[in-house]
């Protein structure tokens, strides 16, 4: 089974340290709740972990082996959920999920869909369009591609959001299953999820220490701001 | 092998179900070779004279229309950064978007050329070379503007920026394909000029997504 860590991370956006020295151990069941106040990086780390940004300073391993060495090895480990909910306004849910589940490899996609939106407890969008889900639904769409395409580590970049109250116990009972059966999980949020025997890993612990006093200038909301910063 | 191809269909079936963009190249592509006549005048002469040149240059303008949207929509709702993680490499997604970009935009031009070429009195030798220059270029075309969507991904304003990068670089490309109806109108062989665009539409096949992929990692970060 697979272990995955990384070992002095420094991410660096634009031309701001967001954190630093940064180390964790993910072992197959494990999860990694990752906490701080906006800005303090959650979203970064989790880019960095699935390789969608590459950290400036540290290293990842895979079982051992280095990241950057077969970083497209890497990514077909890794299952993200971001803030985005990829949803395509003219295609049905199912159709969406079957996209995802083909390109995740499934041998009958349309099927593992159906069966994916089933366990998710929405049945009945299967055959919606996208431009008529409501934020909830796009966003139980979107956790069904974790069931639809699977991988052993899951990244969860608040999850939670828009969810409703029994679809975040209906959520949590994934996440356990997924650890069950020797999956990873790596999760920021800001509502409580239950995560029995998950590790927290503080943010704001590997937050650099800056002499003078320009935090102000960070008015929070850097886990938005990620594309913007991207763009030139 | 089976996951490129779902991604060119699952790309042919938005286009479709949106249906505007393949219709509008096609319809920009007539209207801008109609309006020639009613600016030079309906000389037959003259116009048979440009017809080659004239249709070569509305099938760049056309082809440029709805390159900006080849990564644009799939940039906004993530699906792009979900696609850099999956066991699909990015030059692949590259290569897939593009192609279903040229099945949508670029055979449309293909077939409604002929019509165009008739409309402009032009020489009736020139007819299958064209349909063949078009059938080698519009390929090139849709490749090299997939490297410049790539680069303007994210940027404000990209269409303008898209069409001033990509736009020089469509330069080879006409020359090639114009040269060649005039040369098989003039009586000449159009073989040399028919080569080179082919050696162009086989260096840009390679190239054009390994680039268009370094940009989109760039743009995904």
């Amino acid at each position: 089974m697979p272990v995955f860590t990384g070992s002095e991370l420094t991410c660096l956006r634009g031309d701001r340290l967001v954190f630093t020295g940064l180390d964790f151990r993910l072992e197959p069941g494990g999860a990694l709740v990752l906490l701080g106040p906006n800005g303090s990086g959650k979203s970064s780390l989790l880019r960095v972990m699935g390789g969608l940004l590459r950290p400036f300073r540290g290293a990842l391993r895979w079982d051992g082996a280095l990241v950057a060495d077969d970083p497209d090895a890497h990514r077909a480990n890794v299952q993200y959920v971001g803030h985005l909910d990829a949803v395509k306004p003219v295609l049905t849910a199912a159709e969406n999920l079957a996209f995802w589940a083909a390109l995740g490899g499934a041998a009958d996609p349309m099927a593992r869909a159906r069966d994916a939106l089933n366990r998710l407890g929405v049945p009945q969008i299967a055959d919606v369009p996208g431009r008529c889900l409501s934020a909830g639904q796009k966003r139980r769409l979107n956790l069904a591609r974790l069931l639809a395409a699977p991988a052993p580590l899951w990244l969860l970049d608040e999850p939670t959001v828009a969810l409703d109250r029994a679809a975040i116990a209906l959520f949590e009972g994934l996440i356990a299953e997924h650890r069950a059966t020797g999956g990873m999980v790596a999760l920021s949020t800001h509502t409580d999820i239950a995560t029995p025997g998950g590790e927290e890993l503080r943010l704001d612990d590997f937050t650099p220490q800056t002499d003078d006093e320009d935090d102000g200038q960070d008015d929070g909301g850097q886990d938005d701001d990620v594309r913007e910063d991207a763009a030139p | 092998m089976n996951r490129f191809l779902r991604l060119v269909g699952r790309d042919l079936r938005l286009a479709l179900r949106q249906g505007s963009d393949a219709t509008i190249a096609v319809m920009f592509f007539v209207l801008c070779v109609v309006l020639f006549p009613f600016g030079v005048g309906p000389e037959p002469n003259i116009l048979a004279r440009i017809a080659p040149g004239v249709i070569w240059v509305a099938a760049l303008l056309a082809s440029l229309l709805s390159l900006e949207r080849l990564f644009q929509t799939d940039y906004e709702d993530g699906s792009l950064e979900l696609m850099s993680l999956t066991a699909l490499p990015l030059e692949a997604v590259v290569l897939a978007k593009t192609l279903a970009h040229w099945l949508v935009t670029g055979l449309p031009l293909i077939a409604a050329a002929p019509l165009l070429a008739v409309l402009l009195n032009m020489d009736g030798a020139g007819f299958g070379v064209l349909v063949l220059t078009l059938a080698i270029g519009t390929p090139i075309l849709s490749l090299i503007g997939a490297i410049g969507a790539a680069l303007t991904l994210g940027a404000r304003r990209g269409g303008v920026l898209l069409s001033l990068l990509i736009l020089p670089l469509y330069i080879p490309v006409l020359i090639f394909g114009a040269g060649a109806i005039d040369a098989a109108i003039n009586g000449l062989t159009p073989r040399p000029h028919l080569l080179l665009l082919a050696g162009i539409l086989a260096a840009a096949l390679p190239l054009a997504p390994w680039a268009g992929a370094a940009a989109l990692r760039q743009a995904v970060e």
